[in-house]
């Protein structure tokens, strides 16, 4: 397994006392797309930092097992961490706007990551750099390796990051909200872009996502949180045969084309849901 | 009936680039209108021209029959309200629900301050132990609410959304349309709603208007939009990709993830 997951819990410490904002989760994860689906706060983002041990330093974690691979992430220092932390386990933000560095060309920025994680002289991290970029379906790797981030567009931007990614072939991938701050159909094509990566590579895919019917079409397995904890785990092919009252909330208060309705439905919480 | 809105050959340019080509279109009273499109292709850009925000244009625009000069008048403010994407951007962040809702009120010389807000909280579902607190202590959800309460506060006529729900969860996004379909009810409000989401703009719409590259390639009937009547090929494609991404796999699924 590359990933082990058993009663993780992350608390942060507040005016009233400790706020817990990962309850018991438990998951496991090999060489598979799992997606993780929750709302805002429901804690999905925390529990796949966790594996990276990239929290607030205010966060309090605890689990019976927290693995990469078979190392304990609880005990690990600093270099062992260092080691799994793009180079193990690579991150995608939602926002290349924000990730990628503004007065560094995208060529630059994945050289460097090729060149921190591998070594290699200046020139061969750049014609990486190149390869890397065509890997992720760039018509013209050599331009957009030289142009910087305000030149391209968002799905463009996504894609770098996703290059600077793949630069020391790295076993898991966690992509937090990759296509959120893009338009549809590039969100489509991104996502398609990260499975086929994922799946020709043998790696293992954490996706995280609002967005439960997006999801479900590029991971075998669909998590989802509510309020810190796994309501619900099933297969992405059975959805609609979901039975937790929160996972049908979320698939039904969608607007669609094919299913007009007068009125959205609107979730009622249970506080049972809580317990 | 005349109409509230009235767009005709509108053209905006950003230095070389011409943003928007000559667009026309034109919302009855009461009517939502929704204008979808991919970034860059100008929607937001003729809802900006249209709101006083951006005064470099040529055409024709026109608020109820009176034309939009690049300068606008109080009135004009008054009777044309904006809600923005992102909440936390629009609201500003060191002014209490109360002083945010107060502000147009003063703008406008307008009467009964405290009645105005108590009713405007109370419209968009929000408690009154709301009124004193800062937008950061408020969820997106309920920032969005503020939001479209200051731009009721000053009575308009017509409320320009652009990407409304975009940055709110599902399941909010669902309460904050149900409240703007409710709002337009009981106060014959016109919507215009840019989207990048079709799905969001069928539900709220009756007619809707496809941009493409700063050109209006399309408009047509949400009815005629989920029937598939379209006519144009990128209507066509924006249609394919929203119905097969709506539905989560298994459903009824082609097989969107090729390869599989």
């Amino acid at each position: 397994m590359l990933v082990e997951i058993e009663n993780l819990r992350v608390q942060f410490p507040t005016a009233t006392g400790m706020s817990e904002a990962v309850r018991n989760v438990s998951l496991t994860l090999g060489q598979e797309k799992l997606g993780i689906v929750g709302e805002s706060g429901s804690g999905k983002s925390l529990t796949a930092r966790s594996i990276m041990r990239l929290l607030p330093s205010n966060a309090r974690i605890t689990a019976d097992r927290l693995q990469f691979d078979g190392i304990d992430l609880l005990t690990a220092d600093e270099p062992a961490l260092r080691r799994i932390r793009g180079r193990r386990a690579g991150l995608i933000m939602q926002d290349p706007k924000y990730s990628l560095n503004p007065v560094m060309t995208a060529g630059a920025q994945i050289a460097e990551a090729w060149r921190v994680h591998r070594g290699g002289s200046r020139k061969v991290a750049a014609q990486a750099a190149i390869d890397l970029l065509a890997q992720v379906q760039i018509r013209d790797p050599a331009r957009v390796a030289g142009s910087y981030p305000h030149e391209l567009s968002g799905g463009m931007g996504q894609r770098v990051m996703i290059a600077m990614m793949l630069a020391p072939d790295p076993e898991l991938l966690i992509a937090d909200e990759p296509t959120s701050a893009l338009d549809a159909s590039v969100q489509a094509e991104i996502l398609r872009l990260i499975e086929d990566l994922v799946s020709r590579r043998g790696m293992g895919l954490l996706l995280i996502s609002h967005d439960l019917p997006l999801v479900s079409h590029f991971c075998d397995r669909v998590a989802v949180m509510y309020a810190g904890r796994i309501v619900e785990e099933l297969p992405a092919g059975e959805l609609t045969r979901a039975t937790h009252p929160y996972t049908r909330g979320l698939l039904e208060c969608l607007p669609t084309l094919s299913h007009p309705q007068r009125r959205l439905k609107v979730m009622q919480r249970d506080p049972s849901w809580l317990i | 009936m005349a109409d509230m809105i009235d767009v005709a050959a509108l053209f905006v340019r950003f230095g070389s680039t011409q943003a928007v080509k000559g667009i026309s279109f034109r919302v009855a009273p009461g009517e939502n209108f929704g204008l979808v499109g991919e970034s860059g292709s100008g929607k937001s850009t003729v809802l900006r021209a249209l709101s006083g925000l951006n005064a470099d244009w040529t055409g024709h625009m026109a608020i109820a029959g009176t034309p939009l000069t690049p300068r606008r008048s109080r009135d004009f403010y008054r009777r044309v309200q904006m809600v923005f994407q992102d909440p936390y951007g629009s609201l500003h962040p060191r002014q209490t629900v109360d002083r945010l809702l107060s502000e147009p009120l003063l703008v406008h010389r307008m009467d009964n301050i405290e009645t105005r807000i108590r009713r405007g909280l109370a419209e968009v579902a929000l408690p009154d132990s709301m009124r004193f607190r800062y937008p950061h202590q408020l969820s997106g959800g309920q920032r969005q609410r503020v939001a479209i309460a200051r731009a009721l506060m000053s009575e308009p006529d017509v409320v320009l959304l652009d990407e409304p729900t975009s940055a709110l969860d599902v399941s909010v996004q669902a309460e904050v349309l149900n409240l703007l379909a409710d709002l337009q009810q009981a106060r014959r409000l016109t919507y215009v709603l840019v989207s990048h989401n079709l799905a969001v703009v069928g539900h709220l719409c009756q007619r809707i208007g496809v941009m493409q590259g700063g050109e209006l390639v399309e408009t047509l009937t949400a009815e005629d939009l989920r029937a598939g009547r379209v006519k144009h090929p990128h209507t066509a494609a924006l249609r394919e990709l929203s119905v097969e991404l709506e539905e989560p796999e298994g459903a009824h699924d082609p097989g969107l993830a090729s390869g599989r």
